[in-house]
């Protein structure tokens, strides 16, 4: 009997324990007459998630109204509250002189989490991130060196890039360095800038950036397509590509791994600088045309067709489409930002002969053999001239 | 190293020319936010 009673009272308590939430809100809400609870308030303090559909949805209504003969009639169905919750959660039919449903919406409280997100996190992993890998990459070049060519120059070089797979390159990087400088120096500007240079300076750095920035930002779209459209062919990974990542490029074991004009590393940087630049510039293009150009909301009813689980919400404002876009750009910038660091570093200090391949075309024909052996009996057998060094061409 | 500094200065111009031609087309955030109400200039 005893037990029977300890199973029932557990029951009961489990039963009220599991289903509180929705009957204690209820509970709540009716004691405050339908507004929000001190839950709703605490809850919303500590950032965490709160069902605002009570509040979202009581927007007043004619059918309230009160006849005109009460002391109440003259506000008809629609008190003040109502109208500001209206405001408050964009479900008011706003009348502006703007162009743009842009300028209908008055209050957007996503500007919160953009602003701490871009001031927080955003500044400190960009600071990590870049950080990082300049000092992983002086480590680097402080306990194995520069690569060298294995037995020295041979001499003779062969032409490794013609100048319009050259020009392509360089309107591409030097676009990008120019973006990636003056993005870091918006992101930063606040928290480093200012403190050292002040509001002025700033003001006048910030102005120079982003009209570089949005400016620039042409170059590098067009010379990233004439790049794809350049390169692609010969990026397509192949079974090369496993053994060039298994033996680290020739840094794990003897002897250098073959390759043909581009090893696995190239490609990998390829396809990063690809496709990560495709995303920067889709976004970029969706913050140079403001409110014009949304997709994160096609995106996120893409994603969840997919992935379900994910439940991204599809319904956006155009404010949290531009907020959205922002974070995105500069999360998908400062990675790019990272690799192009290495990249150039193994491009020019890192590795001995590299430079000169997007320098003058010309490198030196054993480092070719080293790196790109595959591709120089390709460039021998279609008959390519070799040079001896200090040849005028 | 020519067709490095050459790129640089395409850079510069093109980025130039994108300024002055999509000024010239209206396209800047003042344009296309105000209505036909608000006098710019």
């Amino acid at each position: 009997m005893n037990l029977k009673m300890i199973g029932a009272c557990l029951i009961a308590l489990l039963t009220f324990a599991v289903t509180p939430a929705y009957s204690e809100d209820e509970g709540q809400r009716a004691s405050t007459g339908g507004a929000q609870t001190l839950d709703d308030i605490l809850a919303r303090q500590k950032g965490l998630e709160v069902d605002e559909s009570f509040r979202r949805e009581n927007l007043g209504s004619f059918d309230n109204a009160q006849p005109a003969s009460s002391s109440l009639g003259t506000l008809g169905g629609f008190s003040s509250s109502d109208i500001y919750r209206g405001i408050r959660y964009s479900e008011s039919d706003i009348k502006v002189s703007n162009n743009g449903h842009a300028a209908e919406i008055l209050v957007q409280d996503g500007g919160m989490s953009w602003l701490l997100t871009r001031e927080g996190n955003m500044r400190a992993y960009a600071a990590y991130g870049i950080g990082g890998i300049i000092i992983a990459l002086c480590a680097f070049y402080f306990t194995r060196g520069r690569m060298t060519i294995e037995g020295g120059p041979s001499g003779q070089t062969i032409e490794r890039f013609k100048s319009f797979e050259r020009f392509g390159h360089w309107c591409l990087a030097g676009s990008f360095i120019m973006l990636a400088c003056t993005g870091l120096l918006l992101l930063f500007g606040r928290s480093v800038i200012i403190p050292i240079f002040g509001h002025e300076a700033n003001s006048a750095i910030a102005t120079f950036s982003i009209w570089v920035h949005n400016n620039i930002a042409w170059v590098f779209m067009a010379s990233l397509v004439a790049i794809f459209v350049m390169w692609v062919a010969h990026n397509i990974p192949s079974k090369l590509d496993l053994v060039w990542f298994a033996k680290g490029g020739g840094i794990v074991g003897h002897g250098h791994p073959s390759a043909k004009k581009f090893n696995g590393g190239q490609k990998l940087i390829f396809w990063m600088t690809i496709v990560l630049g495709a995303s920067v510039s889709m976004s970029g293009l969706s913050l140079l045309f403001p409110f014009e150009m949304p997709m994160f909301a096609k995106t996120f009813a893409m994603i969840n067709t997919v992935l379900p689980a994910m439940g991204l919400p599809t319904e956006l404002l155009p404010h949290e489409e531009m907020q959205l876009a922002h974070l995105w750009h500069a999360i998908v910038a400062i990675t790019m930002i990272i690799a192009i660091i290495a990249h150039i570093y193994i491009g020019s200090v890192g590795m001995e002969g590299a430079f000169d391949a997007m320098g003058d075309g010309q490198v030196d024909l054993e480092w070719a053999r080293q790196h790109h052996d595959l591709w120089v009996e390709e460039e021998q057998a279609k008959g390519a001239p070799i040079r001896q060094v200090g040849d005028v061409r | 190293m020519k067709t490095m500094l050459a790129a640089f200065a395409f850079t510069i111009a093109v980025s130039f020319g994108a300024y002055f031609v999509l000024s010239e087309m209206g396209f800047s955030s003042a344009e296309v936010q105000s209505a036909p109400s608000v006098r710019l200039d």
